[in-house]
């Protein structure tokens, strides 16, 4: 591991004021101390953020405001959580492992960078890690990576969990930058690669995320679904948060559908929620609505195979959320 | 930097290079080999201790990062003379074939049993689960058996549990 300075920071103001060029920040570290060991990232200082006193998940009117240091476990186990926000309290749960999640922080999470394997192997081109050098992933092992979104320059996806329900929720994320304060839309964080594959999310050099905003959860019934390779500590082949409200008629009046392990960022499938709206509730609309998502995939010969499991994590989901 | 940890319950001050690991720590400069280094990468839990109570990867925590905190280790679960309840239960239950993932799966399921709220199996949020051998199986997933010696993990887990 290349040498670092390490300093702790004593409140948010004096964490942007003292950023300078090389610094990070440092969350439960449980993603950016594995990538310093790895030598993927080389702060010359890390600014500690985890003692932040950011650390509380409180009820804001009907909705909900999440602190950027407050534990993944913490906030899977808080009853607010569990009683207005199953979809996110069963997306958090089924991240990492226990020992994980007592660490890893809400901003940290939205932060963590793809598990693509040539990204994490500095002996390998990647044009996340070093911009123009190239991408093995799209000849080579692209299995667990993106089929919708993605570029010439870069097929990563985002492995967060707890980003896709977020992105179903309608959350807001505060941040505090050199440049003042602002709020950022879910999904609207993370970006799609493009060219410029090094970047993320659309943050800004200095800017640290504060809180998660959560409005008041959508109506009727919500879920987390992800399929992985086995059933514990795994990241999502394909995952799916879904929420649906339907009316006495049959006739769905409310929808939220967001994916997980199919893009660079968490996707939100406006195109499947608006074939749904308005269409009787049933496998039939489910499937058709699918399909609408995915007619846009763009599945690479090794992982095709996510177009028909999304397709099928669509539909599953929404008839266990159908009476 | 220099730093403080209680360890086991001793106060330790010490000098540490910012790179330096929580489980290096224990390991190369306290001498406390029981946590043990498997994939330094967070992924097999045979790292695990106890950080202000909650069970946590020492390969994934920079020491610069714990100043202040307690840490227990598996030397420092047991009571004086006696062994913990887990350790009773590991050997009634042969949970353990080569020992090397042990310590890990020790500190993982002492902190494990005090956590509150559901795990990615639970059917009902709202309700506070049962440990059965389907929930500790979720709740343990951090921590790897390379022999396999899971049965009896679970029945240890699950004898203390009750």
């Amino acid at each position: 591991m290349k040498a670092f300075e390490y300093t702790r920071a004593a409140d948010p103001a004096a964490a942007v004021a003292g950023f300078r060029p090389g610094d990070m920040y440092l969350g439960g570290g449980t993603n950016l101390v594995d990538l310093m060991r790895l030598g993927v990232a080389e702060p010359e200082r890390l600014v500690d953020v985890s003692r932040l006193p950011l650390d509380r998940v409180e009820a804001a009117g009907d909705g909900l405001r999440v602190g950027a240091a407050v534990r993944n476990s913490d906030l899977g186990a808080h009853p607010l959580v569990l009683a207005r926000y199953p979809m996110l309290a069963r997306a958090v749960l089924s991240g990492a492992s226990g020992q994980i999640r007592n660490l890893a922080t809400v901003g940290g999470n939205l932060l963590q960078r793809t598990r693509c394997p040539y990204f994490q192997d500095v002996s390998k081109p990647c044009n996340k890690r070093r911009p123009g050098s190239g991408c093995p992933a799209i000849p080579g092992d692209h299995s667990h990576l993106a089929v919708l979104g993605h570029s010439e320059a870069c097929v990563a996806t985002h492995p967060s969990d707890m980003a896709v329900a977020l992105a179903a929720l309608d959350a807001r994320v505060h941040v505090t930058g050199p440049a003042g304060s602002r709020v950022l839309p879910m999904p609207g964080l993370h970006r799609l690669p493009g060219d410029e594959p090094e970047r993320d999310t659309v943050l800004e050099p200095g800017e640290l995320i504060t809180a998660v905003e959560l409005p008041p959860p959508p109506p009727g019934r919500s879920a987390y679904l992800k399929v992985r390779e086995r059933a514990s500590f795994a990241f999502a082949l394909v995952s799916v948060a879904a929420a649906l409200d339907i009316g006495a008629d049959g006739i769905v009046t409310g929808v939220r559908l967001a994916l997980g392990g199919v893009a660079h960022a968490p996707w939100r499938a406006a195109r499947a929620e608006a074939a749904l709206l308005g269409a009787p509730a049933g496998e039939e609309s489910y499937a058709r609505a699918a399909e609408a998502e995915l007619d846009q995939a763009r599945p690479l010969p090794r992982n095709a195979y996510k177009v028909p499991m999304a397709r099928n994590v669509i539909v599953r989901a929404l008839k266990e959320l159908t009476p | 930097m220099e730093i403080t940890l209680r360890v086991n319950g001793d106060e330790r001050t010490l000098p540490v290079d910012p790179r330096t690991s929580l489980l290096d720590l224990l390991r190369e400069r306290l001498g406390l080999t029981g946590s043990k280094k498997g994939c330094d990468h967070g992924q097999c839990g045979a790292c695990t201790v106890l950080l202000d109570g909650r069970r946590a990867n020492a390969c994934l925590l920079l020491a610069v990062a714990c100043d202040g905190q307690a840490v227990t280790t598996v030397e420092g679960l047991a009571g004086d003379g006696a062994p913990h309840p887990l350790q009773e239960a590991f050997i009634a239950h042969d949970a353990f074939q080569c020992g090397y993932c042990t310590p890990g799966q020790l500190c993982s399921a002492a902190g494990m049993l005090a956590e509150r709220g559901p795990s990615a199996v639970t059917e009902d949020l709202t309700a506070e689960p049962e440990l059965t051998a389907g929930e500790i199986r979720e709740r343990m997933s951090g921590n790897l058996c390379r022999c396999g010696a899971y049965q009896g993990i679970v029945a240890a887990i699950a004898e203390v549990a009750r």
